[in-house]
């Protein structure tokens, strides 16, 4: 009897392990960004495969922070993510009212499978590891880190990266900051990752962490507009450079035609114009090495 | 000691509504042994629960060797001391060796040496035909060898008075003999009891008086050969007779 | 009709039940490689499963994760037995304290229950989130500002009340007769507690408990969420920067790792009290 268990067992096993280690083969994956250049004609209204017919379906987490959406609400167009998205939408020939806005957790955004959008714009790093499960378009920002600070502290006022490495710095889940604080600060302990934007504030307003790390605009925002105390200590690079582009699904048929329409508001300066709206005072902060 | 070791004095207790024990008066002599019959529902497991102070009586008094011990101001604990109880269920401890069970009260309640309590314990187990079965768990013994764990968990103790509640009720009859012979054995050696009993031939030979418990009332107390066989009071004669036809007396 | 022999038949039945068996065996095995063979085929020839097997499957992503995953559970582990040593101790405390009757402590008594209630009843991630951004935010002085310490208060106030009950159920269990039966024989209430009724109500009640510690050893994966760098944070960090989830999976293995043993000691535990009731 028991070497039939032991059978019986198996087979399950045995199906497991097909499961993981076979499959199909692992074809190569480009280690570059997918940007494929496409006929002009794949791009008309008319022939684009949006997720709902005759609609644009931009994705964006929530709540949307400023400086990139604002009243948590990207329907009302303004903040800076929020501008982009209706001037891409513009370009690919959609007007306002024929752009919907779907809630994506950062996290969901790049999950396998059909997406609910048809592109994401979240403050969304290219990484070449994160362009073999996901497209991304052409870049239309590139940000730096910024470090916030209680004002009047040790801290405000430092001139180098190194004079943070005993502090306890707070950064967000999902943000490009956690690596830019392992590698460019190097911190005697360990930095406190939290799921959310409201928690790493929370975490800064009761001196639980002595300083955070976040994207310049929004460090700048939250000095400005939300924390009483605060200041920005300064920015630094992130590891690589940190550029943002929109995410779309893998091998999207989209992807050559949001890369067409940021290049095009690139060349018309409508790029330019929209960030100097939103994100002007980001040049201001001092740089910190 | 000169003086009854118990005496019951105007004793009750109601429950709720219903009044269990309603003007109880008994005394019980050195080495004697009285046996309470009664139909169920007559109070006599209340009475021993009661002189046992594991209830609380409504009015009255109970005294042991001549102290009241129903006053709030005694510490039962120092009274359950000079007791032993036994229960219709046995109530062994199941966690605990047979042994163990034995000497509980010994070593924690009176401070004897562990050693010492065992010896004794092992010696009392001999003297009631268990022998060999210290080490066993209960639940690994009959029931008639269950309740003679639990008269030697009773006696060892070294009770001034025993309390035996129905202790052959929840037995098989062939598994009764060993235990009665027990009660014989301690009866013979002097220890004073009170026994709630069924078993009227029983009653009988051990009991120098019966009393006969009626709606919460002593009804007729006397010796057996009167109680039992030749009742005066009516109550009894119909409980005696009902018995008989239920094949018990 | 020629009567057969005694051992004709018995030989006879013998080999019926022998057919039996072998075709039960053969029927088990068949339909154990149909179904799962049946679902495997299922899954590997579904048009998604490369993309599925890449993303949640990745062999390379699982080797380079997993090291710095395992470190953040060493952190889950201390905090685990840390943890649940506090839960048992202060648990049976709290059953202690409900089950007895003494009116001097009615008022304890009385914040027992609703400690039980509260802490029993909120789920236990807002427990953390209160414990780690409200307590702080009171700015009494004493008052911890370590997340670790924090959850693992939080942690053990929530579990400490499932014990509690756990244990008060085991201790009222326990029928009247053995106290009653305690103290025939001399013992003090406080004795007959610690020597008959509490020995046989935590004998009776190891199964839940160990239940209960198979939840929190599952829970402590939510200290995360004040920024604490342990294996479930780490996992989602490493998923997040590299869009792939293999490294959640191998935090879920590092669980089952701990876990299942643990379920496989309650069920043996659990089979041994039957066997002796």
């Amino acid at each position: 009897m028991t070497k039939l268990r032991l059978v019986l067992l198996l087979v399950p096993v045995l199906a497991m392990a097909f499961v993981v280690g076979c499959g199909s083969d692992d074809d190569s994956s480009s280690d570059e960004p997918t940007t494929t250049a496409t006929t002009a004609a794949t791009c008309d209204l008319e022939n684009l495969a949006t997720y709902k017919d005759g609609v644009l379906t931009v994705g964006t987490d929530s709540p949307a922070y400023p400086p990139y959406f604002e009243d948590d609400d990207p329907s009302n167009g303004k903040g800076f993510e929020g501008a982009l998205a209706y001037a891409i939408a513009d370009q690919l020939g959609f007007n306002k009212s024929e752009v919907e806005w779907a809630t994506i957790p950062f996290n969901v955004s790049f999950a396998p499978g059909d997406k609910k959008f048809d592109f994401d714009l979240n403050q969304i790093s290219i990484t070449p590891k994160r362009a073999e499960n996901v497209d991304f378009s052409t870049p239309y920002y590139t940000a730096s880190q910024g470090v916030l600070v209680p004002k009047g502290s040790e801290l405000d006022g430092i001139t180098s990266l190194d004079q943070l490495q005993d502090a306890t710095i707070g950064v967000q889940l999902g943000t490009t900051a956690f690596d830019a604080v392992e590698q460019q600060i190097q911190p005697a302990s360990d930095p406190k990752v939290f799921d959310n934007s409201n928690d790493v504030v929370t975490a800064f307003e009761q001196e639980q962490v002595d300083a955070i790390v976040v994207d310049l605009p929004q460090a700048i925002y939250l000095r400005d507009a939300e924390l009483d105390n605060a200041a920005v200590a300064g920015q630094f690079e992130a590891p690589g450079g940190d550029q943002w582009g929109a995410l779309l699904g893998k091998d999207s048929e989209l992807t050559p035609c949001v890369d067409k329409a940021i290049k095009a508001l690139d060349e018309d300066g409508t790029l330019e114009e929209i960030t100097r709206q939103w994100m002007s005072d980001a040049a201001k902060a001092p740089e910190l090495t | 000691m000169i003086g009854p070791v118990l005496e019951i004095q105007g004793v009750t207790k109601a429950f709720g509504e219903r009044m269990v024990l309603d003007g109880i008066d008994l005394s019980v002599n050195e080495h004697q042994a009285i046996a309470l019959i009664g139909a169920s529902g007559s109070g006599k497991s209340t009475l021993l629960r009661c002189v046992a102070l594991l209830t609380e009586i409504d009015d009255g008094d109970i005294l042991l060797d001549g102290g009241v011990i129903t006053d709030p101001s005694v510490n039962p604990v120092d009274v359950r001391r000079r007791l032993g109880v036994v229960f219709q269920a046995y109530n062994l401890f199941p966690h605990m060796s047979v042994i163990d069970n034995v000497i509980l009260g010994a070593v924690k309640a009176q401070k004897v040496d562990r050693r010492e309590a065992r010896e004794r314990g092992r010696a009392l187990l001999d003297r009631f035909g268990l022998g060999g079965r210290e080490d066993d768990k209960p639940d690994q013994l009959s029931g008639g060898q269950q309740q003679r764990v639990a008269l030697a968990r009773a006696f060892a103790t070294q009770p001034r008075l025993m309390l035996l509640d129905e202790v052959t009720s929840a037995l098989d009859p062939e598994l009764v003999g060993d235990v009665l012979e027990v009660v014989r054995d301690l009866k013979k050696e002097g220890m004073t009891m009170i026994l709630a009993t069924h078993e009227m031939s029983f009653a009988r030979e051990v009991a120098d008086r019966v009393a006969f418990l009626h709606e919460g009332r002593i009804v007729e107390i006397g010796p057996p050969e009167q109680v039992l066989v030749e009742p005066k009071r009516p109550e009894t004669q119909r409980f005696l007779r009902r018995l008989l036809a239920a094949g018990r007396a | 009709m020629t009567r057969a022999a005694p051992g004709e038949r018995r030989a006879a039945r013998e080999k019926a039940k022998l057919a039996r068996s072998r075709r039960g065996q053969a029927i088990a095995v068949i339909s154990t490689i149909v179904v799962f063979g049946g679902a495997a085929a299922i899954v590997l020839n579904s048009s998604g499963w490369p993309v599925v097997q890449e993303q949640f499957f990745s062999p390379e992503a699982f080797k380079t994760s997993f090291p710095r995953i395992l470190e953040g559970f060493w952190l889950d582990i201390k905090m685990f037995m840390v943890i649940e040593v506090a839960v048992l101790i202060i648990g049976l405390l709290i059953a202690l304290l409900r089950t007895t009757g003494t009116a001097a402590l009615f008022p304890m008594r009385m914040l027992a229950a609703v400690y039980c209630d509260v802490f029993r009843g909120t789920p236990v991630v807002i427990l953390i989130y209160l414990f780690g951004f409200g307590l702080p935010a009171l700015e009494l002085s004493g008052v911890p500002k370590d997340p670790i310490l924090l959850a693992g208060i939080a942690l053990t106030m929530a579990y400490s009340a499932y014990v509690a009950e756990v244990f008060r159920a085991g201790i009222t269990s326990i029928h009247q007769t053995q106290t009653d039966a305690a103290l025939a024989v001399g013992l003090t209430r406080v004795q007959a507690l610690r020597y008959v009724v509490l020995p046989q109500a935590i004998r009776r009640v190891r199964p839940p408990i160990l239940n209960d510690f198979i939840s929190l050893q599952k829970d402590v994966a939510l200290v995360s969420i004040l920024g604490i760098l342990e294996a479930f944070k780490i996992a989602q960090i490493e998923t997040n920067r590299d869009f792939n989830y293999t490294p959640l999976i191998a935090a879920a293995l590092l669980y089952l790792v701990v876990t299942i043993p643990m379920a496989r000691i309650l069920d043996h535990i659990t089979a041994r009290g039957e066997i002796n009731s």
